[in-house]
């Protein structure tokens, strides 16, 4: 029955206080200490961290099209820290701790919701694998539990657990500080503090081109001209590739559509988000009440922004097996985005062949999850001119040296 | 009962088929043909709604798919969140409820069926309306197959609403029937438009049935149409203005009033003031007048017209009055219970979007439109190009057909077209805001409460891209993706910004162009269709016998047979037993295998493997491991030499596709030039794995003429011959370290070969076992599985299988890996066995870890029990694990840590005695 008039909003209908300025929009400057080339998540963490952490505030971020609007403004913002390997359970984490305290530290509503992750496995050996990712997880410090199917149902009662389904659920990892934040308010959360501490956020700004001379990167090309820098960030997600060869570099980077969709408002029905391989699928409610879901990768190369249908209809496919009761949901949305995946699936974060010109790319799937992370450590590494501890691992060189880290083949767990 | 907004005649329903249906409680009739928003204001009832947001009150305000406020929940005959009461066909026994924002799933199954097809044609129209059914009759007149496709129940599109030239319609219609290479296709909405002219449509069948739907017909489909030209007649909608107290029940958009009286019969209100910024608000007001309605004032926001604006609204649950205010300020209430709005016709440029077309602002239109610079084979006609004279659509729509006929290679003739009258009147006037009244009840997106002043302060913050203050807002976020507020939000944000509309631009249009159900996408992929389920030819002996299966990639393989009581543990302790002791068999059909043939399939194999292939002799056999780029093992298998240009290569199960993609992959784009054919023959070979000391009997006794011998028969050799009376080849390899065979027969000769071998092993206690037995036994040898006790990231020496890597060979996939310095560098993870101490069964996944001061040094890979060893036992990655061997390091396991002893990965006849028997 329709409510009385006037009354409180319905859960999930109010807005969050924003507040009333975000930011200036200045002409960019002849020139800049650094230049951060993106202004997704991650740039614009970078540029909050460098004039946090270090001080530098000649900074601008350059975005060819509105802020956040690439990726950032496209996944499906599942955060978790529960990876296989020591050093990308290192950089997750860490970024894991930063989320918990970021509303606190950017004074804006991101609407961060610890709701735990829920791993599913569908096999003998995804059983061993994600048994062996609980292991790992515990002894790098992050929380980890291998749960039994019933175990799933008592924290999400909506999985179909039955035996008779074709890839039965044998279990699942669970990570309970895991969970999802509202990406554009993240997002707008760093772009406000970075612009308050004096940092240039322009938009409409596409970099066409790296101005190097012996060696070393001075500036960039731009539709609204030529901008000098004593260092540039790449941080351009799914175009890093293009960008990073006006300066001749070769990055082992491939670029694939990758979309997601949303549900109309629901009633409450699912409490936590579930992710799963096998019967691939990764769902979450957000706090509006649509449901939130991500389709699998589309093979084919590309910059367009565009996926196929059919990977939308196998998408909704393995929803209806792991969730029977979304049958009669309606799909309101869907789009892509272009994500950047490097041959072993983990980032590179680090030095380049050009000095002062340093690479933040290939985070694929996933990368959502680590802005805050990357941004502190990639800002480390620009102000320092070396890696961070943390982020050393994700060079470039691993692919001569071979020092990959492999999460595709050993936890075959993405975003 | 009574439906006193129904007109005494008139309409396009179905008097003499009366149907009741309930909404928020109560009962209510309507009539065939009705929607549920028609029935219910036929009824009296436009408040359907409270917001989402400021909980207002909010009444129907649209006659189709746009409409924002009239979203209900269906609760009965199964529930389905928020459909559009304005496109719920009516049916007997209809049960609704009017919902805040929040739809609600159902908690039982849905017992509904779905499915999907795919279409080709030449011509595809995509709108009923005139302008389609134009374009569709010309194109249909060429031979042409043609598809047209119509979301509404019957076809018409604005002709319905208007009531105008129906004959016409009913004639097309019926020409279009009864055309052989013609589909009509209505209740079907085109939702999606992918690159190459790919359309993609959702077809209600069974919905508006009600509970009389037949269980067996699929209640949507989903068709996939593969077009060579379309046309786009999808018309437009109507848009609102934003002024104060634009969201009160009873304002309603002009050309939904209109359709209401025309097409259903009902009266919207009795009394109306109708605001516009063009002449169509006109044709609704004289049409609402000839029903009954009194028009009691028009407020034309056009230059040139009398001034008056409505300055507010009153009346809470309902207009009662509307305040008109003139340019010098003078204000007059007016009595009136309907606001009939109209701020313009946007073109529904949704489908061209999606096809990758741009829509670009027309200042004369005070729209958006398509360019028309398409990329894809597609003409728009009709109000979808921003035409909105019924005799310019009718002659766009034709034009239309004859090109696109034409593109595709078709000749059209001219069809009838009705008699309409010359185009004449005044342009439209692009209106966004009213002056004065508070901004805070200026709504320019109503189903998500969005109101100028939210606008404004989302410009105030910075804001300066239509996406932004669409995320900051959530306008047209909501349900109807913007469909009616989409554009009113962009005039009223380039206002705040003082920019162009047209610079500023409309944000993305994505499919779905309308919702689309899960389960309508998910069709019949559901269940057991969701991914194909593979079972060999023994499958029913297998099941007959009690086996537990495992899912092994798509296939079920048997995991172990447990006999009365036994568990997995004992069961495979026995069936270990008997592989060891006397003879056991498996099914092992499922193993990949791919039949090579070429000049060159020798060279081709050299660089897919590690080790050399090309200089196997026909008639023998090798094991071969195949490693990715980043020389990390990817598969592994035996490869047979059947002939000096043809081999067969076997993979593992799981990963068999896996591998022919691989392999084609290569052929097909690194060495094209290799003259190699792949063929997978896994389904044609059935295998039967015959295991232990007693195999050699068995199969002497059903190969009679077969040399089994020790010297006759070598390790790692094979022969075609009979068994059982069937041709077969036998195969001498051993994954478990026994004496063993393998013998492939034909698929259909399975059944044959097992129960021969099931008679002839009796004697000997014969026992069939499944994939656990098997991982066990070769795990007591040290085999390793890949994708078990490999994860990608182990290359052939890490595994000990470094004999297996060929230093001669030029190069293969993975050698130039094998010299980076981390890939070269010593203290690597290495497969090693491990004892635990006090005997425990370790969790395969369980991580070891060194003495105080803790390091992590890898993970257990594969825990068994072994009758053979009387013991636990279990494989491991560890770094530098060859080294360690003999020591002792630490298992974590859920309660702290268990000692284990490190030793050799062979933990099981590590001379190779028994491999001869
Ligand atoms: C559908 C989808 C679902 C996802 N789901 C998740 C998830 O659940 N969890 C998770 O952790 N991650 C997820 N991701 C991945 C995550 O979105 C990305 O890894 C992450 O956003 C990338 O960092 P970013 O925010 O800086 O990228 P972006 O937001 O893409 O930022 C890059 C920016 O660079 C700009 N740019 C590009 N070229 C130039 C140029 N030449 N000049 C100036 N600017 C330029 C772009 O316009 C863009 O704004 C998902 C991604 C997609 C597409």
């Amino acid at each position: 029955m329709a409510g009385p008039v006037g009354s409180r909003p319905a859960p999930g209908g109010d807005l969050p206080e924003h507040p009333d300025r975000l930011w200036r929009n200045p002409e960019p400057k002849a020139s800049y200490d650094v230049i951060v080339v993106g202004g997704g998540g991650h740039g614009l963490a970078t540029a909050y961290y460098l004039a946090k952490n270090h001080g530098i505030t000649d900074v601008a971020v350059l975005e060819r099209g509105w802020l956040a609007g690439g990726n950032m403004a496209r996944n499906t913002t599942i955060i978790r820290s529960n990876y296989l390997w020591d050093e990308s359970a290192g950089i997750y984490e860490h970024s894991l701790k930063l989320w918990e305290s970021l509303e606190q530290e950017l004074d804006y509503p991101i609407l961060f919701s610890q709701r735990g992750v829920l791993n599913l496995a569908h096999s003998l050996q995804d059983v061993r694998d994600s048994v062996r990712r609980v292991h790992a997880n515990r002894l790098n410090g992050v929380d980890a539990e291998w749960l039994d199917p019933s175990q799933v149902r008592e924290i999400c009662p909506i999985v179909n657990i039955s035996p008779d389904v074709r890839y039965p659920v044998h279990g699942a990892t669970y990570q309970p500080r895991a969970g999802i934040a509202k990406h554009d308010y993240v997002a707008w959360g760093y772009a406000r503090a970075a612009d308050a501490l004096g940092v240039d956020l322009i938009q409409n700004c596409e970099v066409q081109g790296l101005r190097v001379s012996n060696g070393r990167v001075t500036g960039v090309h731009t539709n609204l001209g030529d901008i000098g820098a004593g260092k540039v960030a790449l941080s351009a997600a799914g175009h890093t590739s293009v960008v990073a060869a006006t300066a001749g570099i070769d990055l082992p980077l491939q670029s694939h559509p990758l979309q997601a969709l949303v549900s109309e408002l629901l009633e409450p029905v699912h409490p936590t988000v579930v992710m799963s391989n096998a019967v691939h699928v990764y769902v979450s409610q957000a706090h509006k009440g649509e449901l939130v879901m991500g389709a699998g990768i589309d093979t084919w190369n590309g910059y367009g922004q565009r996926g196929a249908f059919h990977i939308i209809e196998r998408q909704m496919s393995a929803a209806l097996e792991l969730f029977p009761v979304f049958a009669r949901a309606h799909v309101l949305r869907t789009w892509g985005g272009i994500v950047d995946v490097t041959p072993d699936a983990s980032p590179i974060v680090g030095l380049s062949p050009v000095e002062n010109l340093y690479l933040n790319c290939g985070w694929g799937t996933g990368g959502f999850k680590a802005t805050p992370g990357v941004g502190w450590c990639y800002a480390h590494t620009v102000a320092h001119g070396e890696p961070h501890p943390l982020n050393a691992p994700f060079s470039l060189e691993r692919f001569v040296t071979g020092a990959l880290v492999d999460e595709h083949g050993a936890a075959a767990v993405a975003h | 009962m009574s439906q006193e907004f129904r007109t005494a005649q008139g309409g396009l329903v179905d008097r003499g088929t009366p149907l009741s249906f309930r909404f928020d409680g109560r009962e209510y009739q309507g009539f065939r043909g009705d929607t549920l928003a028609s029935a219910l204001l036929a009824n009296g009832v436009l408040r359907v709604a409270d917001s989402l947001r400021l909980g207002r009150p909010r009444g129907i305000f649209a006659a189709g798919i746009e409409e924002p406020n009239a979203i209900v929940q269906i609760e009965e005959p199964f529930p389905e969140p928020m459909l559009t009461a304005t496109t719920v066909e009516l049916y007997d026994g209809l049960v609704a409820r009017s919902l805040r924002g929040h739809g609600r799933l159902a908690d039982r199954p849905d017992p509904a069926r779905y499915d999907s097809t795919h279409a080709h044609c030449d011509v595809l129209v995509i709108g009923g309306g005139p302008a389609g059914l134009a374009a569709a009759a010309t194109a249909a007149s060429s031979g042409a197959r043609v598809i047209l496709l119509d979301d509404q129940p019957r076809l018409g599109g604005s002709l319905l609403g208007a009531g105008e030239h129906l004959d016409w319609v009913d004639t097309v219609a019926a020409g279009l029937a009864a055309a052989d290479e013609t589909r009509v296709l209505t209740r079907t909405t085109a939702f999606g438009y992918y690159d190459d002219n790919h359309v993609v449509a959702v077809e209600r069948r069974t919905n508006h049935l009600g509970a009389l739907a037949p269980a067996h017909l699929s209640r949507e489909r989903v068709w996939r149409i593969r077009a060579r030209q379309v046309v786009l007649a999808t018309g437009a909608h109507e848009r609102s203005l934003a002024f104060a107290d634009n969201d009160r029940p009873g304002v309603m958009l002009a050309g939904a009033a209109r359709t209401y009286v025309n097409r259903y019969g009902v009266l919207p209100g009795r009394r109306a003031v109708v605001l516009t910024t063009n002449d169509s608000a006109y044709a609704a007001a004289r049409d609402l007048a000839a029903a009954g309605v009194e028009i009691a004032a028009i407020a034309d926001l056009r230059p040139g017209a009398d001034g008056w604006t409505v300055a507010r609204v009153h009346g809470e649950e309902r207009v009662s009055a509307v305040v008109l205010r003139n340019e010098d300020g003078t204000e007059r209430e007016v009595d009136a219970d309907l606001l009939l709005v109209s701020g313009g016709w946007n073109p529904v440029g949704a489908l061209y979007s999606q096809a990758g077309g741009r829509l670009a602002y027309d200042p004369e239109l005070g729209a958006f439109r398509p360019d028309g610079n398409c990329r894809q084979a597609l003409l728009v006609a009709g109000a979808a190009g921003g035409s909105y004279d019924i005799g310019v659509c009718l002659a766009e729509g034709a034009a239309a057909g004859e090109r696109a006929a034409d593109a595709a290679g078709f000749t059209a003739r001219a069809i009838v077209l009705p008699e309409t009258l010359d185009p004449a009147g005044t342009p439209p006037a692009a209106v966004w805001t009213l002056p004065g009244g508070d901004a805070a009840t200026q709504f320019v997106d109503l189903q998500r409460d969005v109101t100028v002043a939210d606008l404004a302060r989302a410009t105030g913050t910075g804001m300066r891209s239509a996406e932004h203050v669409k995320r900051y807002t959530t306008a047209g976020t909501a349900h109807d993706q913007g469909k009616t507020g989409g554009t009113l939000t962009s005039g009223v944000v380039a206002e705040l910004l003082g920019v162009e509309v047209g610079a500023l631009g409309t944000t993305t249009f994505r499919p779905p162009y309308a919702p689309v159900s899960f389960a309508a996408l998910a069709g019949r992929d559901r269940g057991l269709l969701f991914d194909p389920v593979r079972v060999t030819a023994l499958h029913g002996w297998h099941v007959s016998r009690g086996a537990l299966f495992e899912n092994v990639g798509q296939w079920k393989r048997p995991w172990y047979y447990p006999r009365d009581g036994e568990d997995l543990s004992a069961a495979v302790l026995r069936e270990c037993r008997a592989a060891r002791e006397g003879v056991a068999m498996m099914d092992a059909s499922t193993l990949g295998k791919i039949d090579v043939q070429g000049p060159d399939a020798g060279e081709f194999l050299d660089r897919l493997y590690t080790n050399l292939i090309s200089t196997l002799k026909p008639g023998a056999i090798r094991y071969g491991v195949m490693c990715r780029p980043d020389g990390m093992v990817f598969d592994d298998g035996t490869v047979i030499r059947l002939a000096e240009e043809r081999f067969l290569v076997t993979t593992t199960t799981g990963n068999a596709a896996a591998v022919l993609d691989w392999v084609e992959e290569w052929l097909q784009t690194e060495w094209p030039q290799l003259r190699v054919r792949c063929t997978s023959v896994t389904e044609q070979w059935a295998t039967v794995a015959l295991v232990g000391p007693r195999s050699r009997e068995v199969l002497a006794a059903v190969a009679p003429g077969l040399d089994v011998s020790r010297a006759g028969f070598g390790f790692m050799t094979w022969r075609d011959t009979e068994v059982a009376g069937l041709r077969a080849r036998v195969c001498r390899i051993s994954f478990s370290g026994e004496l063993a065979y393998e013998i492939n027969v034909s698929w259909w000769d399975a059944l044959a070969l097992w129960e021969a071998l099931i008679e002839a092993g009796s004697a000997h206690g014969i026992t069939p076992y499944g994939t656990e037995t098997m991982h066990v036994l070769r795990a007591e040898k040290g085999y390793p599985i890949i994708g078990q006790d490999t994860d990608g990231t182990v290359t052939p020496h890490d595994l000990g299988l470094g004999w297996a890597v060929s230093k001669k060979k030029a190069d293969f996939i993975g050698k130039r890996s094998f010299s980076r310095t981390d890939t070269a560098r010593p203290g690597r993870k290495q497969l090693v066995g491990l004892l635990p101490d006090g005997g425990e069964l370790l969790p395969e996944g369980a991580h070891l870890v060194t003495g105080a001061p803790q390091r992590v040094l890898g993970h257990v890979t594969s825990s068994y029990r072994s009758a053979a060893l009387g013991r636990t036992f279990a494989l491991a990655l560890i770094s530098g694990g060859r080294d360690l061997i003999g020591q002792t390091v630490w298992a974590t396991l859920d309660d702290g840590l268990a000692p284990v002893t490190v030793t050799g990965s062979v933990l099981y006849d590590p001379e190779g005695t028994r491999r001869d028997g």
